[in-house]
């Protein structure tokens, strides 16, 4: 097996958005990305992928897409048995409810999730807040960001953003309303690369 | 002053924030629309963003006179009638129409070509605005120029309006030409460079380094079909600005959206085909499909028949 096969393999959704920054997020973390744009991309050389990665971007866009050709069970069906992360679009596509308004989402995440909840691009900023992550303060880029309202019991919250969870993680799903491959901080790429090599069988 | 300094860095938040928007419309389409149901209609395609103007390109090129900022209030009703980024033009230089269009909250601003220049000298200090700007290029000297001023994202001018995707193509392979021969120099001839540009050092060593702009590069200027956008992505394009290939069917005549149930179909068919190609722009399979779904095309205008003085792409410098 050569050296790179030993990496991780972690599929990025690549519909449409910022997934080449999760690609270059990911290689730094240590895993080997791979993009997915249809069923079959959830499989490479003959073996499943080992996680998946819901980039931002915009998710109605992406939607449209999932909505065709049986992408939406297919991906569903991936992200419910293996670590999945989800950031902005990414985090609404996997929420169990969607408003602002109401859309179709995955419904992995026990989180009810707001769009656009702090207006419009004038409003995006970029906040730093305690973490549980060890290294202190994480910086964190929000984008037209959405809002998580409400968590399910199973939901731990790793970052807040004004009283809200930002960084949520249940079992071997991760969400964040912000960017995090938009930062230099490579914590929450290396949590999820973590996540996906204890799920690997 | 520091906190301006701050603005201009790309290592400060204001930047970082504005190009932050541009990473999230990758591999995606900004299409133009003139009214809220064409906006509905771009954002029920998946559209990534929708540019809300009076008049598109092949419109203001059909029927000459002074092009501005669309009427606030049609940039207002597209804002609310899509959840998607709203983006609005502002004349070259006309920093009281970008000022008005920051304060609509508007998500990204075009210093456009399109439209008629306020100032035959100066363009906008964008770094002045909490709004990000999107402004048009033709070869990397000029991109840099603009990249200096504060935009946040540049795109190919191509020749807007005319359904001849020949421009685009050669502004994006001039860049990406360009951008190549910088990453061969040495540091001692990237000041000769810089001089040759017409360009700040900082920036021309920033390309140098990378082999690519400091911001995000998509294409607009001509593309009217599937496998234009395809092509263009193809070439490099991050992302694909549509201007008149969806709306229009004459020269100056708009598909009739509101009232023609068969023409609002060949628009949507237009839109879809354009969104699923960019994504799926190296597959040629899935682009026959796209192509084959399209009923009709804008009838367009050579680019080389157009007389140099009435070229948009020849506006800013």
């Amino acid at each position: 097996m050569t050296k790179e096969g030993e990496l991780p393999r972690i599929g990025v959704l690549a519909l449409q958005g910022d997934y080449a920054a999760h690609a270059a997020a990911l290689r730094e973390a240590g895993a080997q990305p791979s993009l997915v744009k249809t069923p079959d991309d959830l499989r490479r050389d003959g073996q499943s992928l080992d996680g998946m990665v819901l980039p931002g971007g915009e998710s109605t866009t992406m939607l449209k897409f999932l909505e065709s050709h049986g992408l939406f069970e297919a991906l569903g069906a991936f992200c419910r048995t293996r670590p999945t992360f989800g950031t902005c679009a990414g985090a609404i596509l996997l929420a169990r409810e969607v408003r602002h308004p109401a859309q179709r989402s995955l419904g992995l995440l026990d989180a009810v999730v707001e769009r656009n909840a702090y207006g419009r691009q004038i409003d995006s900023a970029i906040l730093h807040a305690e973490t549980t992550l060890d290294g202190g303060p994480l910086e964190m880029v929000f984008i037209r960001a959405p809002r998580i309202v409400e968590v399910g019991p199973n939901v731990e919250t790793l970052a807040l953003r004004e009283g809200s969870p930002a960084l949520v993680r249940q079992g071997a799903l991760l969400a964040a309303t912000f960017h995090p491959e938009l930062s230099s901080d490579r914590r929450v790429h290396r949590l999820f690369v973590d996540l996906v090599k204890s799920g690997r069988t | 002053m520091p906190e301006q300094d701050e603005n201009r860095s790309f290592a400060g938040e204001s930047l970082r924030k504005k190009i932050g928007l541009a990473e999230m419309l990758k591999g995606g389409v900004i299409m133009d629309v003139m009214t809220v149901e064409q906006a509905r209609i771009a954002h029920e395609a998946g559209a990534a963003s929708v540019m809300a103007l009076e008049r598109v390109p092949a419109m203001i090129r059909a029927e000459g006179g002074v092009a501005r900022m669309a009427n606030p209030r049609l940039i207002k009703q597209i804002m609310q009638a899509v959840t998607i980024p709203v983006m609005a033009k502002a004349r070259i230089g006309h920093f009281a129409e970008a000022q008005i269009l920051q304060e609509l909250g508007v998500d990204f601003i075009d210093e456009s070509e399109v439209l008629t220049p306020a100032d035959e000298a100066h363009h906008i200090d964008k770094h002045s605005f909490d709004a990000p700007f999107v402004c048009g290029a033709r070869n990397l000297g000029e991109a840099l120029r603009r990249i200096a001023e504060g935009a946040a994202m540049i795109r190919t001018k191509g020749e807007a309006g005319t359904g001849d995707v020949v421009h685009a193509v050669q502004h994006m392979r001039q860049i990406t030409k360009e951008m190549k021969a910088l990453t061969v120099l040495s540091e001692q001839e990237l000041y000769a460079a810089a001089k040759e540009l017409q360009a700040p050092y900082e920036l021309v060593r920033m390309v140098a380094q990378a082999g690519k702009l400091p911001v995000p590069n998509f294409s607009a200027g001509g593309i009217a079909t599937p496998a234009d956008a395809a092509l263009m992505m193809q070439l490099g394009a991050e992302a694909i600005f549509v201007g008149s290939g969806i709306f229009m069917k004459e020269r100056a005549t708009p598909l009739d959206v509101e009232n023609d149930a068969a023409e609002r179909d060949e628009a949507q068919r237009r839109a879809k085909a354009i969104v699923i190609a960019t994504t799926h722009y190296n597959d040629p399979k899935v682009l026959a499909e796209v192509s084959e779904q399209v009923t009709g095309t804008m009838k367009g205008l050579a680019a080389a028949a157009i007389d140099e003085k009435e070229l948009l792409q020849t506006r800013g410098w």
